[in-house]
């Protein structure tokens, strides 16, 4: 091979590896909250698939959350102007969020009646909320802006205090972990808690007897079919606080379709965390980069020949780009990565004939 | 054989634990329980003896709560309760050890043990100090300690075993039921164990021991009920009952406990393997370094403790799996890692231990089954044709040939019972001339009849001149059918003894220990 | 006999079909104060004109199958992957790059005669279907990818792939948004009505293909063994990796004809914004058809009617026509919650019912397919 080839090549891979440092760290707190309705999203299918339940409906149940909590914000605020408590909070937002929440556990709930107790494919089951949530809310949203309401606004980031924010390294921390809306606050969280009670609670223990070997599980007095229909609705509460992150703190509207695959993306960063929360994060990280990347070369772009490269690359291949490292990761890690083992198989309490 | 009347046994006049009245229990197409009465005494060891089918489980799970029984009562201490759940089960003292462990492999021995009955430290989070301090104390009972932070999918079968006994233990049940405990374990880990069960007894506890095994009901128990299809068929006290009485009992008629297999006559070398290496999914070594040689015209036999490497062999074997050493030889062709079609086209049968999982696609229709090894040849298909005349006239006659109960061919394979399913997948890789027949645990949780109908093909096939090479983890089996038995343990082959002179005693040791003196280890083979 | 196989084959999908109405209606009224005030009404004035608008004149029936011929073919490209235990969610990914391909090649050969230009642009977006599908169906049988999460990946992929190719190197000089050049000559000749163009003849080809492949080929047998018993295929000395890799390519081939009819029959180009779902629809034409080609053909028949419908209903009834999306999302959910369709309707279980769709694959995170 031609050696000479090479040495720009290199360079530009040396060139472009430093401009990706540069971005996550100055872009941190952007990654973070591009890398929230993920990682909620994959703490939704965490506590699902680990009591044995496959969801691949939380696309869907984001989406409905998103217009269902827009929506009920906006009919609750009704034009009239509010003034912002810290963090932008409202009562409208407030109910808005609340209403996304019951939404999220409204289909969790309908998800959990087709596969734990009809037993139907749970693929299957995810599939049918994903096509109707898409299809509802689009076709709602359509009948409503035709006599458009002025939306109730959106949650507020915290904001350190510029003195603090000014400290070397823990001045960065605290902008990176604590510069957000409560939602993405809230994820944090969640993410820290939900791990220490897997492994340590009697709640964590259970869930994983019961997402490994039901059998062995009811055989020990637990109440499988119960205890997989409260891991599924809390699922949805998660699932509805993802969905309200896209209208309630992100944007302040909604729009058809707008979670864009994060609801799939999700189940991959589940996978790729190997079912445990702060591998679903630190996954759900990975894909706000990349997410992170294609607005920083538009509005930061880099200089000298990675900067003369890039320009050349198609803005399209930026926005699929998330997408792309969802399969290569699927594609790398699955196999590595073991499911629990009754993941997606319904329960049948009563034994079988010998 | 006189009926002996409970009267007459020593434990009549200790007062009964348990009592199960008219027990029935329906499923589509058949009563699994009709109308069973059972009492079981403090203390005593109470064997249930019936066939593969005949209804124990399923009496057992209605004990246990897992079943809904359509009619009849229990009585614990002569009070009726109602046990609608394994919870109900639990808290009246009653814990189950099943055929199939209930042991949650990922989890740890604690977490196995603990599961249900947590020990909190407050109100979510466990006490794991207090719940490995009561676990050590427990495995005392054993005479030896065990880890309680071990993964349970790292044991051996005969420490998961234990870890099940102990669940029992640590929920202090009074009535422990177990179903078909030894049939993962070797002679001398039986004879532990029913030393365990023996003390647990004397401390009052109340024992229901399931098996089909008529040596090891009379050995332990104190009492024998039979079950037959459902019902209850006799009552028996080992001391005036032996193994043809039960046995004529359990299945209703006469029964030859062994096949006449008559003379052998090994000609040439059929399979010669040597040095074969095969490496389990996770890439380690669980196969070390095989040498042996079936012959045509005789039945070699491979006894061992399920999870010695036998699986990885048979897989390395039948095309499903590359070797990662050695050569395998057929009739001097070189087959070494030899695709399963190959070695269909070279006359090699092979009976999967797993049937629903290899052997047959469960919602297809028998025919389709009969021609799932050959259905790309001629006639069944020409070309990308396949012939349904033909086909239907193949699995007639397997169904024929191989007494096959089934409505129609048309049937899906699902619909069948075991006995049937397995007698399927026999008649089509029996079928025809054969050079070599793989046979991998092939009466695993089979009638008695349909054993010995397979037992007697097995015999048929090698007078025929197939080279037969059986592995099973039925001691009793690989005794019975070879001519040569080796022992397979931690992936060897650690002896090759004469098939009709060796003893179950020699070669249960021989599965235990490997021929190595000390006690059975711990962990499992291949385990991290 | 088979006439009553069919009969019990079609009753819960019909039945289904019923009670997604009734669902409908009811989001009719309940959203009709947003359209014109609440009434009770609106849903039989929105029906009736479904009806009328599908098959209500000639042209209407002749729009029904036109709508009808794209569904058809990719409720096959998902009904045969149900077959081989694959969820096929990339029929829509497959379904444009296939018609990109069509749009490519025909703008390519506009001025070639009909007769090259039109079998070179249909084997293009079959060939280019045909990748698109081969790339999950690889990724699940060599690296244990899942195909649900893979597939819709992919399907995100085809639109930028889109959006880039139209709005870049092949946007058409002087359009007045962004689009590919006309295809010209490479244009499927109407052969009936106003468009009843000749790509419906494919969908009514591919049926009986598809039947004849799944049931009476040994290909078939080896792809329906993959669904229903992975292991098994092995032990049988069958190759379940080739089989998903063949599979996903043959569905990706009748997804990409799907769209080379949309775009040689119907448009004539490929629109930047090219909204067509007709891979996502496939899904429900595959599920209520139960995965089988006789199905899948009243399926697709059924749901193109809804599209030929839906545009009179929009007229009539100020009703939007997503309200066709809301009722295939509907009736999924009734088809799959069968057991209470069943109490409803007091319809017992047949004892023995093997569920046509169990071999999909339940689990997606771990090695899906055997080690060797």
């Amino acid at each position: 091979m031609d050696f000479i080839l090479h040495v720009p090549v290199i360079g530009l891979l040396l060139q472009f590896i430093g401009y990706l440092v540069g971005v996550m760290t100055t872009n941190g707190s952007l990654i973070i909250t591009l890398s929230t309705p993920i990682a909620l999203g994959a703490l939704c299918g965490f506590m699902n698939e680990r009591s044995g339940v496959v969801n691949i409906g939380i696309e869907g149940m984001m989406l409905f959350a998103a217009f269902v909590g827009w929506y009920v914000a906006a009919l609750v605020n009704g034009g009239a102007p509010t003034s912002p408590g810290p963090l932008g909070i409202t009562f409208p937002l407030l109910v808005g969020l609340l209403a996304a929440i019951v939404a999220g556990v409204a289909v969790s709930a309908l998800h959990a009646w087709l596969s734990i107790t009809v037993r139907a494919n749970q693929i299957i089951s995810g599939t049918i909320i994903n096509i109707e949530a898409l299809a509802i809310t689009g076709y709602l949203n359509l009948l409503i802006s035709q006599n458009p309401i002025p939306s109730a606004g959106n949650f507020q980031s915290f904001h350190v205090p510029q003195g603090v924010a000014s400290v070397p390294v823990l001045g960065w921390l605290l902008t990176t972990f604590l510069g957000h809306g409560p939602i993405t606050l809230t994820m944090l969280v969640l993410v820290i808690v939900l791990q220490i009670l897997l492994f340590r609670s009697r709640w964590g223990l259970r869930t994983r007897a019961a997402g490994e070997h039901p059998r062995a599980a009811e055989t020990l007095g637990i109440d499988v079919i119960r205890l997989r229909y409260r891991n599924v609705l809390l699922g949805g509460v998660l699932a509805g606080l993802a969905g309200a992150w896209f209208t309630l703190e992100y944007i302040g509207t909604f729009q058809g379709g707008m979670t864009n695959g994060r609801g799939f993306i999700a189940l991959a960063a589940l996978i790729f965390g190997r079912w445990t929360p702060i591998g679903a994060f630190g996954a759900a990280l990975v894909f706000g980069i990349a997410d992170a990347l294609g607005q920083a070369v538009s509005f930061n772009p880099p200089s000298g020949d990675l900067g003369a490269v890039l320009s050349g690359v198609p803005e399209q291949v930026f926005s699929a780009l998330p997408y792309l490292v969802t399969i290569i990761v699927l594609a790398g890690v699955v196999g590595r990565s073991i499911p629990p083992a009754a993941d997606g198989q319904p329960y049948e309490r009563e034994a079988k004939a010998t | 054989m006189v009926v002996s009347e409970a009267a007459s046994s020593p434990a009549a006049s200790k007062p009964a634990a348990l009592e199960m009245r008219g027990v029935t229990k329906r499923f589509p197409g058949v009563v699994a329980n009709d109308h069973i009465d059972l009492d079981v005494r403090r203390g005593e060891i109470h064997a249930l003896l019936g066939e593969n089918g005949a209804g124990k489980t399923t009496l057992m799970n209605i004990l246990y709560g897992l079943v809904t029984p359509d009619e009849g009562e229990i009585l614990l201490g002569g009070k009726p309760v109602t046990i609608a759940s394994p919870a109900d089960a639990i808290s009246q003292g009653i814990s189950m050890v099943h055929q199939h462990f209930m042991l949650v492999p990922v989890l740890t021995v604690a977490e196995n043990i603990l599961l249900g009955e947590e020990p909190m430290a407050n109100p979510v989070l466990m006490d794991r100090k207090a719940a490995h301090t009561r676990i050590r104390e427990l495995g005392r009972f054993f005479g030896t300690e065990i880890d309680p932070d071990l993964r349970v999918a790292s044991l051996s079968v005969g420490w998961q075993q234990r870890v099940e006994i102990l669940k029992a233990l640590y929920r202090n049940a009074d009535i422990l039921v177990l179903d078909e405990p030894t049939a993962v374990l070797t002679p001398q880990e039986t004879k532990e164990i029913f030393a365990v069960l023996r003390r647990l007894t004397a401390e009052g506890t109340s024992i229901i021991f399931i098996s089909h095994k008529l040596y090891e009901v009379l050995e332990i128990a104190d009492r024998i009920t039979v079950i037959r299809r459902g019902k209850v068929v006799g009552s028996r006290i080992p001391s005036e009952t032996d193994e043809d009485d039960l046995a004529e009992l359990m299945v209703g008629r006469e029964v030859e406990l062994t096949v006449d297999r008559g003379e052998s006559h090994p000609a040439d070398v059929t399979l010669a393997v040597a040095g074969l290496t095969v490496s389990d999914d996770r890439g380690h070594e669980v196969v070390h370094g095989l040498d042996f040689e079936v012959r045509a015209g005789e039945v070699f036999g491979i006894a061992g403790v399920a999870g010695n490497g036998q699986d990885e062999l048979v897989e390395a074997l039948a095309g499903l799996r590359r070797p990662a050493g050695g050569t395998v030889e057929l009739s001097g062709r070189t087959i070494t890692g030899a695709s399963p079609r190959r070695l269909h086209n070279l006359r090699v049968g092979f009976v999967p231990a797993d049937r629903h999982r290899y052997g047959l696609v469960l919602v297809f229709p028998l025919t389709d089954n009969s021609v799932l090894t050959s259905y790309y040849r001629a006639p069944y298909s020409r070309g990308l044709v396949r012939d349904a005349d033909a086909i239907g006239r193949h699995a007639e006659q397997v169904i024929k040939d191989f007494d096959v109960r089934t409505p129609s061919p048309l049937v899906h394979a699902s619909t069948l019972s075991g006995g049937n399913q397995q007698k399927l997948i026999v008649g089509r890789e029996f079928f025809g001339d054969l050079r070599l027949l793989v046979l991998d645990q092939p009466t695993r949780g089979l009638d008695v009849g349909s054993i010995e109908f397979i037992h007697r093909q097995v015999i048929a096939k090698r007078d025929a001149g197939t080279a037969v090479l059986l592995i099973s983890a039925e001691l009793d089996e690989v005794l019975e059918l070879s001519d040569r038995t080796a022992v397979m343990y931690r992936g060897r082959l650690v002896a090759v003894v004469d098939g009709r002179s060796a003893t179950r005693e020699e070669v249960g040791l021989l599965m235990a220990t490997g021929g190595r003196e000390g006690p059975p280890p711990i962990i499992a083979e291949g385990a991290a | 006999m088979n006439l009553r196989r069919a009969r019990d084959a079609a009753i819960i999908p019909g039945l289904a079909i019923v009670l997604a109405l009734v669902f409908g209606s009811l989001i009719v009224i309940f959203s009709s104060p947003l359209i014109f005030g609440l009434d009770l009404t609106l849903p039989l004035v929105a029906y009736k004109a479904l009806v009328e608008g599908s098959f209500g004149s000639f042209g209407a029936v002749i729009s029904t199958i036109v709508n009808a011929a794209p569904l058809i073919l990719a409720g096959l490209a998902v009904g045969v992957a149900f077959k081989a235990g694959l969820f096929n969610i990339g029929a829509q990914g497959q379904f444009l790059t296939g018609g990109l391909a069509a749009a490519a090649v025909g703008a390519w050969l506009a001025h070639a005669p009909g007769p090259v230009a039109i079998p070179l642009a249909l084997v293009a977006a079959i060939l280019v279907g045909s990748v698109y599908g081969a790339i999950p169906g690889f990724l699940k049988a060599y690296t244990g990818a899942h195909e649900v999460v893979t597939t819709i990946m992919l399907n995100y992929i085809a639109l930028y792939i889109v959006a880039y190719v139209v709005t870049g190197p092949l946007r058409a000089v002087g359009a007045t948004f962004a689009r590919t050049p006309d295809v010209g000559n490479a244009s499927l000749p109407i052969l009936v009505g106003g468009n009843g163009h000749l790509g419906v003849l494919f969908a009514f080809v591919a049926i009986p293909l598809a039947w004849w492949l799944l049931y009476r080929s040994t290909i078939g047998f080896e792809i329906r063994t993959v669904g229903a018993g992975p292991d098994a295929a092995r032990y049988a000395g069958m190759r379940p990796r080739l089989l998903i890799v063949v599979t996903m390519a043959f569905c990706g081939g009748l997804a990409g004809l799907a769209g080379a009819g949309e775009i040689l029959g119907l448009t004539g180009f490929m629109p930047a914004g090219y909204s067509t779902n007709v891979g996502f629809d496939g899904i429900t034409v595959a599920l209520l058809g139960q995965a089988h080609p006789i199905g899948i053909m009243f399926a697709g028949i059924l749901l193109g009617a809804m599209r030929a419908g839906a545009p009179l209903m929009q007229i009539e009834a100020g009703v939007p026509a997503q309200m066709v999306d809301v009722l295939q999302g509907a009736i999924l959910f009734f088809l799959t919650a069968e057991i209470l369709v069943r109490y409803l309707f007091r319809i017992r279980a047949k004892s023995a019912k093997v569920a046509e769709l169990q071999t999909v694959a339940s689990s997606y995170g771990g090695q899906a397919t055997p080690t060797q």
